[in-house]
């Protein structure tokens, strides 16, 4: 019993909530509030609806950003670990851009996109495609040989090996970018609407300090923590249902 | 001459470039020089290292030869083709695991666009000749390791393969299964009469699958050093007949060869 809680992290968030009491305790309310009082200052914003329109603006965003940035990536990739032409063109930008962070970006996707939902989404796109890019190129370059070999001894065009062999052989790799791609964006989004936005997860952060509700920054860290956690393990399952097959592994 | 030649090699060399330069080169293989008839059961025997999968996978067309010709079916070899089907030993590798037993048997049907009525009948047949009607359905990875050979086989059969190169098919699987699968490729070929090309460093699976045995020499400039028919009938009884003296000559060449 006492290990089946261990494994399910009970006991470790059982533990994390005692000493945050604890820590509390010895604080103000202001700068440090406990779990309980966070509780109920959550459930203020959670009465007046604030919460979930934040929450299900700021996971529109990432999911709208974040699509799109697979659905440019993967081909990308793609190209890039079959054409050894597309990858001497390509990788040069790609090694570049790729430590620049979206943040960086942003008073220029503001001005270029305007200040409306385009921005925001944009600095998704652009946080989420790098590492897909990048692992959907690992896919491509370590797919067996002998898995190529088999399609050419039987009687398949390089074309036909492509999307017959190297696609379905890169899922692993793709998935993991994916997955990747989404903490990306997750991170990415908050420091976007801490820094120009009107509504989201980000937002409420940024601007409960001038409220002196330290409360609701906890509960947005908190938010964000929860979701990211779950919808990451909701991801592993559809990789670990759905594409079993392909090798994905939870 | 002409039709019943189904691949004939005429001095082959493979030679790798040494690390100190252009005027030290390393052959691999040396002179080789082979001719095998349609049909006909053919086993390459040597031991580790002697580049008999270098030779394999030169007729296979993944590795180009350095000098000499590869002719199959009159044509030179120059890249992979759907006439050669290839068994690989690590058939972990050689399946596709995203797809069910009975789309890796039709992939090269598929490839080529069979209509459909076709592509089943032959599939079927093909599943039916590995003894495979049970696990069709199932995922190259619920197969054991004689089973996902067997895969393999139809593979190459069903995409009508007329030669089959098999490179130490059975080389990961246990004793009963092995002998077990050597049966059963030896009643495959009598039913389909396809040119068989097998490689194997063992002498007893040597003997008891071939029609004919070239026996290759130590890398490097491995060459055949002795081609020997084996006339026994089949199925074989390695303690019967001519084929233990076969085997003792066999080793003696061996132990001269490899200085054992």
């Amino acid at each position: 019993m006492c290990l089946f809680l261990l494994k399910k992290g009970v006991v470790t968030l059982a533990l994390l909530l005692v000493i945050w009491e604890l820590a509390s305790l010895f604080n103000s309310v202001d700068f440090l509030p406990g779990p309980v009082q966070t509780v109920i200052g959550g459930w203020e914003i959670v009465r007046n609806g604030v919460l979930f329109d934040y929450i299900t603006i700021s996971f529109l965003r990432i999911f709208i950003g974040w699509s799109l940035g697979i659905a440019a990536a993967v081909p990308i990739g793609l190209l890039i670990g079959q054409f050894a032409i597309v990858r001497e063109i390509l990788e040069p930008f790609i090694n570049f851009f790729r430590f620049v962070p979206a943040i960086g970006f942003l008073t220029l996707f503001l001005m270029w996109f305007g200040v409306e939902e385009e921005s925001k989404i944009a600095i998704i796109f652009y946080a989420t495609i790098f590492p897909v890019i990048i692992n959907t190129i690992a896919g491509v370059v370590s797919i067996n040989e002998i898995k190529l070999q088999v399609a050419q001894s039987q009687g398949a065009s390089p074309f036909q090996i492509f999307y017959t062999v190297t696609i379905p052989a890169s899922v692993p790799h793709i998935f993991t970018g994916i997955r990747l791609g989404l903490s990306g964006a997750i991170i990415s989004i908050v420091a976007a609407e801490m820094l120009a936005a009107q509504s989201g997860i980000g937002y409420l952060i940024y601007t409960s300090r001038l409220y002196f509700r330290t409360d609701w920054i906890f509960v947005g860290i908190l938010t964000l923590g929860l979701t990211g956690y779950f919808s990451d393990k909701l991801l592993r399952f559809f990789g670990r249902t759905a594409l079993r097959r392909y090798g994905v592994k939870g | 001459m002409g039709d019943d030649i189904a691949i004939r090699v005429e001095h082959l060399s493979k030679s790798y470039d040494a690390a100190g330069g252009a005027s030290a080169r390393i052959y691999v293989l040396s002179d080789i020089n082979l001719c095998i008839s349609r049909g006909e059961f053919h086993v390459f025997l040597g031991w580790s290292g002697c580049g008999k999968s270098t030779l394999l996978n030169i007729i296979a067309g993944f590795v180009e030869k350095t000098e000499g010709h590869v002719l199959v079916g009159g044509m030179e070899v120059e890249k992979p083709g759907r006439e050669r089907g290839v068994v690989f030993q690590n058939a972990d590798a050689a399946l596709f695991p995203w797809i069910t037993v009975r789309r890796n048997v039709e992939y090269g049907l598929r490839i080529n666009g069979t209509p459909k009525r076709a592509r089943d009948e032959i599939v079927n047949r093909c599943i039916k000749l590995v003894g495979l009607e049970e696990h069709e359905k199932k995922y190259p990875d619920e197969l054991s390791g004689g089973m996902k050979q067997r895969v393999q086989i139809a593979r190459s059969i069903a995409n009508d393969s007329e030669i089959l190169i098999m490179d130490e098919p059975f080389g990961a699987l246990d004793a009963q299964t092995r002998r077990l699968m050597q049966n059963e490729v030896i009643d495959i070929w009598q039913k389909t009469r396809k040119t068989i090309l097998f490689v194997t460093h063992d002498i007893h699976e040597a003997v008891y699958l071939g029609q004919r045995i070239s026996i290759l020499s130590r890398a490097p400039n491995a060459t055949i050093i002795r081609s020997m028919d084996v006339p026994s009938p089949y199925p074989r009884r390695l303690a019967q007949g001519r084929l233990p003296s076969l085997i003792q000559e066999i080793q003696g060449l061996f132990d001269v060869e490899y200085e054992i």
